[in-house]
């Protein structure tokens, strides 16, 4: 059979040759100049046991049409390491076998193809050798994983719906500087879910008003207020009046509460440099917490981790741009990989959904995403969108963040979804109280101090809790105005990410 | 002021009915409690005096109040809070803390200021209770 025109950047899969397999030929034979199906090429092998050592990734595929779901799993993991599009020689001075990734599994994704009106997609378990990676390095995985496979014209879409990082590696990351044990000991507070609000609104305030809000906040009751993602040195507030206004307001509110206070200072700028003089006042300045933008990169925040574990600094990630490529089913990367990999390059607490709130979040799917940022070892539980046993090596764990379009009359729903771990933040829920910010902060801590307690006594939160918190509200003006000022607010829609399920997927 | 450290301070002080309740939550969930007191309740004082040893191998909440309220006769005057400590591999540390007596005046905090370069400001927050030597600091109740 002779080769197609090689000449030709793109060539269509369907006009691969099926034949030869070429896989088991002999050297001459396989390595012969042309183009072969990545099938043949090493990159499909069915029998593969991978290694614990090995990384493992679980894609979800969406062939072109005609194309072949192994081929086009094989083509991935080609793709994703170390082919290219035709058969090259010098694959022959390596011990090439080692260096492919072996796609060892396909499965067709429950309710799509025929008879539905979703393409027909594959989930593809892809293995990696460790050999593949550089120790510490989120951008040197990330590079391979999501790097130009993602383009790749052979599959119509293409998603990084989970990972499997093996002991081996995970033990070449800092992982977070803090993490929620020694946190929680730091800031003396314990028992109870953390409750912060974003300073709002998040553009245009001086920095004298921009403490008021702060100092409003904590005195009520809050433990942490925040800086909006986009607020860095901007014509409006320097950032250095605005640090130097929010550390008056955190002292302040400590002085009078008796308790230690945060606000996340947001030292996102447009160069390390001016990141790290910005989180040297910071830490000057007393704060026990900066923050980072998700948006600065994956080489950025590995940076800051290192910076505040060597500081004793909370790092505080919020996700700024991730909803652009994980929010879309069929293409892009779960938030479950990013909140993997922001476990290993090291923040101490992430946004990670809310369930309840104004932005997207299945429950299931942020089950999933909470289990592995807070336990030692999450298990394979495919209705929360977890393909794998995943052992985190010790690896500190992260606290997630809820924020958005939440306020206390939801507090038995969080504190069911979400647990103790887990800072809650109500931004409009605390600034937007009808009789001002620091009654607002009072109604959601007695908000949810009170259904924490409920709940230790035993008593069913999830359906009690409209009561319980009418009763807490009884002792507590701030909290029956909150209580009535948001009684009818929900956001009923529907999720656009799910996890696809069945008891048994097979490949038929 | 009141002291809002501790997991249920923004709630009206606890009854013994109550405390019982969350001291049974926690043995339930197989923490040891500890009773703690002191009469320098500042922020960042995390060594609070110890009444006795954490009590590990107690699974009787009617046992830990009796502890919680020998100390409060003991020192009537001080803050008193009861902790439940997890000694699970992951956590090893306090899941739940909470206040269950604190003096009759709770004179709070001062905040000093020291000028630095830059309009930076050094901060010390300082308890008025530590401004009287200690055992003597809230002496309309102290014993």
């Amino acid at each position: 059979m002779s080769a197609p025109n090689t000449s030709a950047r793109t060539i269509p899969m369907s006009a691969r040759p099926s034949t030869p397999d070429r896989a088991g030929a002999p050297g001459a034979e396989r390595y012969r100049s042309g183009v072969i199906p990545y099938k043949a090429m090493g990159y499909w092998e069915p029998d593969y046991a991978p290694k614990d050592t090995d990384v493992i990734a679980l894609f979800r595929i969406t062939p072109q049409e005609g194309v072949d779901p192994e081929e086009a799993a094989a083509a991935v993991a080609g793709e994703s390491s170390t082919a290219t599009w035709t058969v090259v020689w010098t694959d022959r001075l390596t011990a090439c076998d080692r260096y492919r990734a072996k796609a060892y599994r396909v499965d067709p994704v429950p309710a799509t193809g025929p008879g539905t009106s979703t393409p027909q997609q594959y989930f593809a378990r892809v293995a990696y050798d460790l050999v593949l990676f550089e120790e510490g390095s989120i951008a040197n995985l990330a590079a391979s994983i999501i790097g130009n496979v993602f383009g790749f014209k052979a599959v119509k879409a293409l998603r990084l719906e989970d990972m499997r990082i093996p002991v081996a590696y995970l033990k070449t990351f800092q992982g977070p500087p803090t993490g929620i044990v020694v946190e929680r000991e730091r800031l003396d507070k314990f028992g109870r879910p953390l409750l912060g609000a974003t300073a709002k609104p998040k553009l245009g305030l001086s920095g004298k008003n921009y403490g008021r809000v702060i100092y409003e906040a904590l005195k009520g009751g809050l433990d942490f207020v925040k800086d909006d993602e986009n607020i860095g040195s901007q014509p409006f507030m320097h950032w250095r009046d605005r640090f130097l206004f929010a550390m008056e307001a955190v002292n302040r509110a400590s002085a009078d509460t008796g308790e230690i206070k945060g606000h996340y200072l947001n030292v996102t700028a447009g160069t390390m440099e001016a990141m790290y003089e910005r989180a040297e006042l910071a830490k000057e300045l007393g704060s026990i917490v900066v923050m980072i933008d998700l948006v600065i990169g994956y080489t950025a925040i590995q940076s800051m981790a290192q910076w505040a574990r060597k500081n004793d600094m909370l790092l505080h990630l919020h996700r700024a741009g991730h909803s652009t490529y994980t929010r879309q089913k069929a293409h892009g990367v779960s938030f479950r990989v990013i909140a993997k990999w922001m476990r290993m390059a090291g923040v101490d607490h992430i946004h990670a959904g809310t369930v309840v709130g104004k932005l997207e979040g299945d429950p299931s799917v942020i089950r999933g995403i909470y289990d592995s940022l807070r336990e030692p070892f999450t298990s394979e539980r495919l209705d929360h969108g977890l393909f794998f046993d995943q052992d985190w090596a010790d690896l500190r764990k992260v606290m997630p963040v809820a924020s958005g379009g939440i306020h206390a009359g939801q507090m038995h729903q969080l504190l069911t979804y979400l647990g103790d771990d887990v800072v809650l933040q109500f931004g409009g829920g605390t600034i937007g109280h009808p009789m001002g910010i620091q009654a607002g902060a009072t109604a959601n801590r007695v908000a949810l101090e009170a259904t924490v307690l409920a709940r230790n006594e035993g008593r069913d939160v999830w359906n009690e809790g409209p009561e319980i918190l009418e009763a807490a509200g009884r002792h507590c003006a701030p909290l029956r105005a909150a209580l009535e000022t948001w009684k009818d607010v929900s956001y009923q829609y529907q999720s656009t990410d799910t996890v696809d399920f069945t008891a048994t997927p097979t490949l038929g | 002021m009141r002291l809002t450290q501790g997991t249920f301070s923004f709630l009206p002080d606890l009854s013994d009915a109550q405390i019982q309740r969350q001291l049974e939550h926690a043995l339930s969930r197989g923490w040891a409690l500890s009773i703690e007191s002191t009469d320098d309740a500042h922020p960042r004082n995390v060594y609070w005096e110890m009444w006795g040893q954490p009590m590990f191998d107690t699974p009787d909440a009617g046992a830990v109040m009796r502890g919680v309220n020998a100390c409060r006769q003991a020192h009537p005057g001080r803050y008193v809070k009861v902790n439940a400590f997890d000694s699970a591999s992951g956590w090893e540390t306090v899941r739940l803390s909470f206040i269950v007596q604190r003096p009759a005046e709770e004179p709070g905090f001062s905040l000093l200021r020291q000028e630095g370069p830059g309009r930076t400001q050094r901060y010390t927050v300082r308890g008025y209770a530590v401004e009287r030597p200690a055992g003597r600091r809230y002496p309309e109740t102290d014993r």
